[in-house]
């Protein structure tokens, strides 16, 4: 089997050479409705052509009496897109995008798991679509950011505006952004660094 | 979270990672999605790849990984390359790295999530973006 193809192409990293040693490895999640954006803010800041990893899971725990009887019926694939972004040749940063819906919770847990903190990515044509991962990240304690993915021809809000609509606690930043350009989810993963070390005990 | 064979996909492709991991769950290295891994060097990998004897004996899917670790990967990256669901390739990864054939490097933090200093070496690695 051939992988250099998938090296030349987005570029050897003399990190990944090097068998000696690993850098320090670290991840940042996006969590977000359907077609919120997920994948574009990925491919925006990432180093390598956004690559999509699959995990297999059970729709529901309620419904795992039924297993024997029906496996096909509640056993499913969820996809996820994630980047990678070489900070230093010695640490390095990957972003994954992850389905915002409730009943892949149970993916989450395991995600999120060492993770630096998440962006839940909104569209203001469909808040509530972020309102399961609003209400995850709340319940766990890891540190997260809401950004607005600013589509074209939408109706422009502000941060408060958003922030009202989704009762946001003050002290969680509010960002608009734009997923398709660079600076603007740079903008949006410094934004959750930051944030995350002001929840760092001094 | 490695779930039943049994009608899990209907893609044989899918189908048979999934009987070799026998559904075990269990792994002792702890492999998150952004864990790095490589293959290890050694006289006993080249002779048996030279030779053929370990690559003969084991799965393909075994094979595959210790390839395409000959470079640094992540998990994430190796479940991607490889069209792996994720659970699959914590197993797999898990019993080269039992067999000492792959070396588990961690994430280079502790598990309670990154600390102050690394988020400000982060902070200022995405500032020079």
């Amino acid at each position: 089997m051939d992988f250099a193809g998938f090296d030349q192409q987005d570029g050897l990293q003399d990190w990944q050479t090097e068998r000696g040693r690993a850098p320090i490895s670290t991840k940042i999640v996006v969590a977000g409705g359907f077609g919120v954006g997920k994948t574009t803010f990925v491919g925006a800041v990432s180093e390598i052509q956004p690559l999509t990893t699959e995990a297999v899971m059970t729709q529901a725990s309620e419904a795992l009496d039924d297993l024997g009887a029906t496996p096909d019926k509640i056993t499913t694939t969820v996809a996820m897109d994630f980047g990678r972004i070489t900070l230093e040749q010695d640490l390095v940063l990957y972003v994954f995008g992850t389905p915002g819906q409730q009943r892949f919770w149970f993916m989450w847990d395991d995600l999120v798991r060492g993770a630096i903190g998440a962006v839940v990515l909104a569209d203001t044509r469909r808040l509530a679509d972020c309102f399961p991962a609003l209400d995850y990240f709340e319940g766990t304690g890891l540190p997260y950011t809401v950004a607005v993915n600013q589509f074209e021809g939408t109706p422009e809000y502000t941060g408060e505006d958003v922030r009202e609509a989704l009762a946001v606690p003050a002290h969680i930043p509010v960002l608009i952004i734009d997923a398709r350009k660079r600076y603007s989810v740079v903008e949006a993963l410094l934004s959750l660094v930051a944030h995350a070390m002001t929840e760092q005990p001094l | 979270m490695v779930p039943s064979p049994r009608g899990a996909d209907r893609r044989t492709s899918r189908v048979r990672p999934y009987t070799l991991t026998g559904g075990r769950t269990q792994f002792g290295h702890v492999l998150l999605v952004e864990t790095f891994v490589a293959t290890v060097d050694g006289p006993a990998e080249q002779l048996a790849l030279t030779a053929g004897d370990w690559a003969e004996r084991v799965m393909p899917e075994f094979r595959a990984i210790v390839e395409l670790c000959r470079r640094m990967r992540s998990v994430a990256e190796i479940s991607a390359l490889l069209r792996m669901p994720l659970g699959v390739v914590r197993v797999l990864i898990s019993d080269l790295a039992d067999q000492g054939r792959i070396r588990v490097y961690g994430t280079g933090h502790g598990p309670g999530g990154p600390d102050r200093a690394l988020l400000e070496r982060v902070l200022s690695g995405l500032r020079r973006l």
